[in-house]
């Protein structure tokens, strides 16, 4: 909020240290250590099952990890009651993969939905509260009216950014926020994220596959590679000689999103 | 943390003219945020009428929300549509971007108000449902038109049948069945048998017991109670198997594939019920009658050996055959309608549990509308 440009020598938002995730005999993450800093992008890649969405979950509380400790806000997420979980989950909002509107609630009572459990403000002013976000995040006015069954992929996709902003959190979850829209529908959907983090001024946490998105917003990227994670800006971990990690950052996507210049694109 | 956010009127700063100020300031500093969103909606409501010159003064402000700036931002609105000139002092830099941004948001848009409902949208609903109806009961007539066609091709080419799916929804709908229809038809006996005891002994008629136990259920509260179970039990399941497989696109696959969901989907589940329920009606009978049995040696002196014989008197062959004759038509009804109203299931998940209420409730509805029926078929054949 108010500190969001401060220098970023202020203590991490959010520190993992340890985290170690297993399914069955499975081992996901074993000792996953991240810091995120204040009003950064951070993105998260990684192969398929690599774990990026179970990383994600363990952040916001929805998955209990087998060990490690999660600080976030400055609180431990494993030790808290539930009214310090609520006080804190206040204060993040997460935009999840296809949106996770309530399909049986119009927009506007979606985005109102945590505004209503959160606060107890007169209706009057939570509608224009609901109508304020939806004009933040582009979507049509008319669009509050409307059920989640009526909106195309990336109009659900803004619908949950509205909500996730509902509360005006000062951390931004998203689980692949592109995913599934178009490239222009993604080019824009990155933008408006861009613009909503620097105006206000949040942090952004954001699982993604879309190289674009990496290169467009990202200001510094973990990438989850033999259960563990390696984080840097782009340009660092183009440098990195792991195998994954040179597959992924420079390979014909990788070229074709003009993040490897390293080689001529071999595009026309 | 900041202190609560304030708002405080002032004389104007646009200049002055021979002393008298022209216009006027509102002072906003503090936290104009979320958490006192209350207050500060209560503290700009009280903004009184302005002159025509207005000061916006935010550099006070330390904390800031796209609420509290939406708060500042209506207020300055409306004085600027009561006429007054607003000019701004920018909040610091730190809070600049936010509340551009809410600025550029822009005014709340005049939304057309929704609609009052009267009377005669009530009469055009009513319409419409009724012609929804009319529509769905043809559509299902022609989707019985498709099955017949269906299986009149698999009567011509019976090694197309898949005989696989048949057995084992035979075994899924029929065997599976069994302790449930069993258990309900025996205590069905056994109230009918108590009730029956208690109102004939009156007339000093209990031996009539026997007479109504088997006539109520051989004739109607076998087959009625075992096609409502399976309607309940199988018509969701076919609704809501081929209704999953809709959602997962895979009846499409199947179409692309070259083959029928008619004849690989439909056709096995329709052929196994009807096969199924027959023999569950007449194992209901059965229970249905042990039940009556046990209760009439316990309420009205009969041993089963006497049992047997005045049941032996009171129905006929005919009795049992009018009852059973039913189990293939109900089976028929109750398998149409759960693959069609699959068959109707849409993109959604949600739609597969909507569909899978509807089967259920139309499959029952068809079975009693059909139980009648043939009550008044038999009653003018005389049976």
């Amino acid at each position: 909020m108010a500190e969001w440009n401060e220098p970023i020598v202020t203590p991490p938002v959010i520190s993992l240290r340890g985290i170690v995730n297993r399914f069955g005999r499975q081992v996901v993450h074993d000792g996953v250590d991240l810091d995120i800093r204040r009003g950064e992008v951070m993105g998260i890649v990684g192969g398929s099952g690599t774990g990026k969405s179970v990383l994600l979950r363990t952040i916001i509380g929805l998955n209990r990890p087998a060990a490690g400790s999660i600080e976030i806000l400055g609180m431990q997420l494993l030790e808290m009651s539930a009214t310090e979980r609520r006080r804190v989950e206040e204060r993040w909002g997460v935009l999840f993969q296809n949106g996770a509107l309530f399909s049986s609630l119009t927009v506007a009572e979606n985005i109102e939905t945590p505004i209503k459990e959160h606060t107890d403000l007169p209706d009057s002013l939570r509608h224009e509260i609901a109508d304020l976000k939806i004009r933040l995040v582009g979507l049509a006015p008319e669009a509050g009216a409307k059920y989640p069954s009526e909106l195309s992929g990336g109009m659900k996709k803004r619908a949950g950014l509205a909500r996730a902003l509902a509360l005006d959190p000062e951390i931004l979850f998203l689980d692949e926020p592109t995913a599934g829209l178009d490239p222009i529908g993604a080019a824009e959907f990155d933008e408006l994220i861009r613009s909503l983090q620097q105006s206000l001024g949040l942090t952004v946490v954001m699982v993604t596959h879309d190289l674009d998105s990496l290169a467009a917003i990202c200001d510094r990227i973990a990438v989850l590679v033999d259960k563990r994670i390696k984080v840097g800006t782009l340009a660092e971990l183009q440098r990195d000689d792991h195998p994954w990690i040179r597959a992924y950052f420079h390979g014909p996507r990788a070229r074709a999103a003009g993040i490897d210049q390293s080689q001529p694109s071999a595009a026309i | 943390m900041a202190e609560t956010g304030w708002v405080r009127t002032g004389p104007g700063d646009q200049g002055t003219t021979q002393g008298t100020t022209l216009g006027t300031t509102w002072q906003f500093g503090g936290a104009w945020t979320l958490a006192h969103a209350s207050t500060l909606d209560q503290a700009v409501s009280r903004l009184g009428a302005t002159a025509r010159a207005l000061t916006l003064d935010l550099s006070a402000v330390e904390m800031l929300d796209t609420v509290g700036a939406w708060l500042i931002v209506r207020a300055a609105e409306k004085a600027g549509a009561a006429g007054a000139q607003l000019a701004w002092v920018e909040p610091s830099d730190a809070l600049k971007p936010l509340f551009h941004r809410v600025l550029e948001a822009g005014p709340e848009p005049d939304l057309p108000e929704p609609k009052r409902v009267l009377l005669i949208d009530w009469l055009i609903d009513l319409g419409a449902a009724t012609e929804t109806v009319g529509r769905e009961a043809l559509d299902l007539l022609a989707f019985f038109g498709a099955l017949v066609e269906t299986l009149a091709g698999l009567v011509m080419r019976p090694a197309r049948l898949r005989w696989v799916s048949v057995m084992s929804h035979i075994e899924r709908t029929g065997l599976n069945a069994l302790p449930i229809v069993g258990m309900i038809s025996f205590l069905v006996g056994v109230v009918l048998a108590f009730q029956g005891a208690d109102q004939l002994r009156r007339f000093g008629a209990q031996v009539f017991t026997v007479n109504m136990v088997g006539i109520s259920v051989l004739r109607e509260m076998g087959i009625l109670l075992t096609a409502i179970v399976v309607a309940g039990r199988s018509g969701s399941a076919f609704t809501a198997e081929i209704g999953a497989m809709q959602v997962n696109e895979e009846v499409d696959a199947l179409r692309v594939t070259g083959l029928d969901p008619m004849e690989v989907l439909v056709a096995p589940r329709v052929i196994a019920l009807v096969i199924a329920l027959p023999l569950l009606t007449f194992f209901a009978d059965m229970m249905g009658l042990l039940g009556g049995g046990v209760m009439s040696v316990l309420l009205i002196d009969v041993s089963f050996g006497q049992y047997w014989r005045l049941l032996n008197n009171a129905v006929a062959l005919n009795t049992f055959i009018v009852g059973l004759v039913k189990a293939p038509v109900f089976a028929l009804l109750i398998a149409l309608v759960g693959c069609f109203e699959g068959l109707r299931v849409s993109g959604s998940a949600e739609s597969v549990g909507r569909l899978t209420t509807r089967s259920v409730v139309e499959g029952i509805f068809l079975v009693i509308i059909f139980d009648a029926l043939f009550s008044i078929l038999f009653s003018y054949i005389g049976v």
